[in-house]
């Protein structure tokens, strides 16, 4: 017998074979016949203006094509880039929206920020006719440091945003929980920062772009996760070019945690000069602008507050927070920490009264926006910190605390107090199985024999709730939200009964080619192996909105199931004519159309065959083919959950911080492929601890130059920085979708950090450490060691 | 990348050749430094000349007392030499921890020295067991040999044939790597040699310097406990994002300690 391939078995990955082969194909791998290729004259500068850009000597270097700056674009009329979500702030008014030029006109306004775009025969005469471009630039004061980018005096970034606000956004009543305060038995505060991190996807991004003057049609073939999205925005916002004029393909795409779903200046530029060179031009981004460019993450500056009851019980969260936005608005950028984030700050617990201020800030630095986890990990971290801070202030063990407030299993669907209303879950079996993983009763004898060793070990727990499967359609456009957020599919048999499952989701690592034909092989019954996903065209795919915020399988594989029930429903009527029955008395089971009772069968691929070759067939009632598809749009987002546990062992001579166990039980509802799951939960905790330990994205203060620009400096997370994980699952089924699934892309990074300093708070307190900021560097936990120790004496 | 005259000249008096005269040319060993420094446009040379085909330049030998190990030997030849690690294990264990395998099978000891990256590993061998350079034109000593950031002894065109390490009756190396880079943020290699007790520190200033205090105490008593109390002063001392000159004089007294308790294991 095979090996099982339906829902629930581990399916080596199908799209393995061409990755670990070398033969992806990626954008840069496109041969393209006279491709010429572009260079972006790059600002050096946080902040300057623009006196003059002499483009003269450029132009007569050797293999120069073209070059454009952004007077160019500005004359040709091209649109800004946008910002897709409109937040209201607390009055009310729409976010100020400062324009977002392709290419800088008149200022620049982040070290990276695009002056010109050069294309030549070859990237390296691109660059030299570059180095030869003399742009005078009258150099500003640059507003970097993001704790005073909202203060008085300081300098700002667009003349449209008054000092540097984008908007100052409230959510909960703080009348209220002011009161709830004054009755506390116990205050709990916290002021944190929410370290800013560069993505580094393995691929960097990259676009090329090809015009036929036969058609007027474009081709432009980009790193994105959402292809149709991007379209839509460069069509109806930025170039113009008519929605079935462009065809935009994202074909293997190496990674994206979120910084390659935004529309960027490249792409858009690449598109809009192909048509004018009447060649094809091709872009790869350079590791070192990768840094400088891709949307950042994070970046927040916190001071958080918990009410206690003398029982310990939650009576209410004020949260303020300020969270950077850089010079520009990223596509995303304004609901990541609004509805992204203080919708969040319920987390797992009953905490009835919740009030967040949110301010975001303008500062001379990279647009930053959604990057793994999307201001669910920043919530996370606010949340679970300040609950084991409050444990430590009282004493009390910090899962018992937070056993106390779990919102109860018979709750559900339970209505937070910041909007959300949880579907489902049952918390306290998950950090029971978590305890019992991580062995936490054997904790206090590991910490002693670790002592007798001169290393400080300590414990962490980070009980996480995510809201994902972006997302509900009418809610979305409620919150501000420019988009739809259902999903497409179309299932399309072929004469020989092989299957093209065509989804608007993208797979950049998240291995829809292999779930999405279990989904399918287990529904219909066909053999995994005749099942084709094809994704990433928008000439070839249906309408869809692409992958992020973990939505792929609960929003996409839903709408699979859809199509599948359409080609079942369609099947059996053509079974019930072959089979001379009545279609009510037909049923589908494993692959075969049967009439109960009987030994009638007709296999699907028979009935296939026969609406593509309709000779037996009920043409007066039905059409021939078996191609159907499907829209899906959830009534609500799906909340996984989990428990995460974190033991590390700290040498105090050095500071430096050694993760030796690390536990991870989730709720992700029904899982299609576990090893496929385990995966991404493996990823999403490296990235976790690599913010929780290791990545920091540093600008200089003053200059505003990226000094974390390459990896001598960003310290990237490696194997030998993680132990394995001990992972386990326990499962509620996601109540509303036909699947049962809920999201597991992102749960790793939004529960780790908060576990990983938990456990260097708890490994530190025994020498009176209180506050060690993230990422806890060996400088970092050495400076918190010193400062204690000097302290004392 | 600029464009650049490539020469792989087969003996060290044709490179020699290639070399002079040639205000811009550059000899290139692993190429570890100047392949990345090209490729980001830092350098510009008129000529590369690739000292990989010089046959005599690498390998290793014990004559006498001293380990000789040619200017092209790889950190991986040198990490995995039974001649190495009979004589000088802590020698064969910093060339096993410089960078990755990637660089150990392409970076040489000639072109790390004559780099003189203030972080790199080997500067802190050279001086802590008081080697000497040979060049194609005469010998250095450890001690006059690395000069400052970046700066070393060499004059232009001159090519280091190979380095002559005493043998050591205890040694260790202790590296505190750069947490993104790897590099040294602080390397302290401590050598007891016929010549007596040197503490050489990589990493933590501009250029490896040594530690008299601590090589006066060691001499006297050679144990970790003896060198507890001696700081360092910060003053002069790198400092980054990753480490402040204070924790860096912080981490040359804890490597120290460890790496006198690894020599006398």
């Amino acid at each position: 017998m095979n090996a099982p391939t339906g829902i629930g078995a581990r399916v080596k990955r199908k799209e393995d074979q061409r990755f670990l082969t070398g033969t992806g194909r990626y954008v840069d791998d496109l041969p393209l016949a006279r491709a010429t290729y572009a260079h972006f004259l790059r600002s050096p500068h946080a902040h300057a203006k623009i006196k003059s850009i002499d483009i003269s000597a450029a132009k007569a270097m050797p293999g120069v094509v073209a070059i454009f700056t952004g007077k160019d674009i500005a004359d040709a009329k091209v649109g800004g880039l946008i910002c897709g979500w409109v937040v209201k702030d607390k009055h009310g008014q729409p976010h100020k929206s400062p324009p977002h030029p392709v290419m800088a006109v008149d200022t620049v306004r982040y070290v990276g920020d695009t002056v010109a775009m050069i294309v030549a025969n070859s990237h390296d005469e691109a660059k030299d006719a570059a180095e030869t471009i003399k742009v005078d630039y009258d150099e500003k004061p640059a507003n970097v440091d993001l704790a005073k980018a909202l203060d008085k005096g300081a300098t700002e970034v667009h003349a449209e945003a008054p000092g540097n606000l984008i908007y100052d956004w409230e959510i909960g009543v703080q009348a209220d929980v002011d009161a709830a305060f004054a009755k506390a038995a116990h205050v709990t505060k916290l002021d944190l920062v929410n370290n800013r991190l560069i993505p580094n996807a393995m691929e960097p991004r990259a676009a090329a772009a090809e015009y036929d003057k036969g058609t007027g049609n474009y081709t432009l073939w980009s790193t994105s996760q959402n292809p149709h999205v991007l379209r839509l925005i460069l069509s109806a916002f930025v170039l113009g070019i008519p929605e079935h004029k462009l065809r935009v393909i994202a074909p293997d795409v190496g990674g994206g945690f979120g910084s390659k779903i935004f529309c960027y200046n490249e792409e858009t530029m690449v598109t809009w000069a192909a048509s004018r060179v009447g060649r094809p031009i091709k872009w790869t981004a350079e590791r070192s602008e990768s840094f400088q460019t891709d949307a950042h993450g994070r970046d927040h500056v916190t001071h958080a507050e918990l009410a206690l009851d003398k029982d310990g019980k939650f009576l209410a969260l004020k949260v303020e927070t300020i969270a950077n936005m850089g010079a520009y608005l990223s596509t995303f950028s304004t609901a990541v920490p609004t509805y992204l984030y203080a919708t969040l700050l319920a987390g797992q617990y009953t905490t009835p009264l919740i009030y967040a201020n949110v301010k975001a800030a303008l500062t001379h630095t990279a647009p930053v926006d959604a990057y793994r986890g999307a201001g669910r990990p920043e919530a996370t971290f606010v949340i679970e910190s300040i609950v084991s801070k409050a444990a430590k202030e009282l004493k009390v063990d910090p899962a018992e605390l937070r056993r106390k407030n779990f919102i109860p299993s018979t709750a559900f669907p339970y209505q937070t107090p910041v909007a959300l209303q949880y579907d489902s879950g049952n918390y306290p079996p998950i950090i029971d199985e978590a305890i019992k993983i991580a062995d936490y009763k054997g904790f206090e004898a590991r910490r002693a024999e670790a002592k007798s060793r001169g290393k400080l070990r300590g414990i962490g727990f980070s009980s996480y709730i995510e809201a994902c499967g972006l997302g509900p359609s009418r809610v979305i456009g409620q919150l501000g939200g420019g988009v739809g957020q259902w999903e497409s599919a179309q299932i399309k048999f072929n004469p020989t009964g092989n299957v093209q499952v065509l989804t608007g989701a993208h797979s950049h690592g998240q291995s829809h080619e292999t779930t999405f034909a279990q989904v399918v092989s287990d529904k219909l019954g066909v053999p995994i192996e005749n099942i084709e996903v094809v994704h990433g065209d928008t000439a070839t795919t249906p309408f869809g909105m692409g992958s992020y915020g973990s939505r792929s399988l609960a929003v996409g594989g839903s709408a699979i199931m859809k199509a599948a029930d359409k080609i079942i429903a369609k099947g059996k009527k053509i079974a019930a004519h072959l089979m001379e029955a009545s279609v009510a008395d037909v049923v589908f089971e494993q692959g075969t159309f049967k009439v109960a009772g009987t030994d009638k069968a007709v296999p699907l691929g028979q009935a296939v065959f026969a609406a593509y070759v309709p000779h037996n067939y009920p043409l007066e009632e039905l059409e021939p083919g078996m191609d159907e598809n499907a829209f899906y749009d959830p009534s609500n987002f799906v909340y996984p959950a989990g428990t995460q546990i974190c033991e590390v062992e700290i040498d105090p001579d050095t500071g430096v911080v050694e993760i030796v166990n690390h536990t991870a039980v989730d709720d992700f509802g029904n899982i299609v492929n576990p090893m496929i799951v385990e995966g991404q939960v493996h990823g999403g905790i490296v990235q976790g601890v690599g913010q929780a330990l290791l990545e920091n994205a540093v600008y200089d203060k003053e200059t505003g130059q990226l000094i974390s620009g390459s990896y001598m400096d960003y310290t990237m997370p490696r194997a030998d920085d993680v132990p394995s994980f001990k992972l386990g699952n326990k499962v509620t089924p996601c109540p509303h979708n036909p699947l049962g699934v809920k999201g597991c892309g992102e749960a790793g990074a939004i529960a780790a950090p908060a576990a990983v300093m938990n456990a260097v708070h708890d490994a530190l307190a025994p020498l009176g450490v209180s506050h060690v900021p993230m990422p806890a560097t060996p400088l970092n936990v050495w400076q918190a060691i010193h400062g204690a120790r000097a302290a004392a004496e | 990348m600029y464009d650049f005259h490539y020469h792989r000249p087969k003996t060290l008096a044709d490179a020699a050749n290639l070399l002079k005269g040639k205000d811009e040319a550059r000899p290139m060993s692993g190429g570890m430094t100047l392949i990345p420094t090209l490729k980001q446009r830092l350098a510009r040379p008129s000529d590369v000349v690739d000292l990989g085909g010089i046959k005599e330049l690498a390998g290793i030998k014990v004559e006498g007392n001293n380990v000789v190990i040619g200017g092209m030997t790889r950190h991986a030849d040198v990490a995995s030499s039974a001649d190495v690690k009979g004589a000088i294990p802590a020698l064969a264990y910093l060339a096993g921890h410089i960078g990755d395998p990637q660089v150990r099978n392409r970076g040489t000891i000639g072109g790390s020295i004559a780099n003189n990256d203030p972080a790199a590993d080997y500067p802190g061998a050279v001086v802590a067991l008081n080697a000497t350079v040979t060049t194609n034109t005469g010998r250095h000593t450890a001690d006059n040999f690395f000069k400052g950031l970046f700066e070393t002894a060499l004059s232009d065109g001159e090519l280091v044939t190979s380095v002559s390490f005493p043998k050591a009756e205890k040694a260790a190396y202790m590296k505190f790597p750069n947490p993104a880079s790897r590099y040294a943020m602080v390397g302290v290699f401590v050598a007891k040699t016929a010549g007596g007790v040197r503490v050489a520190v990589t990493g933590a200033g501009p250029c490896v310097f040594r530690v008299k205090a601590m090589e006066d105490a060691l001499a006297k008593n050679f144990s970790s406990d003896a060198v507890k109390d001696i700081k360092i002063p910060a003053d002069g001392l790198n400092s980054d994002i990753h480490a402040s000159a204070e924790y860096r004089a912080h981490l040359v007294n804890v490597m120290a300690r460890r790496a006198v308790d690894a020599a006398n294991k």
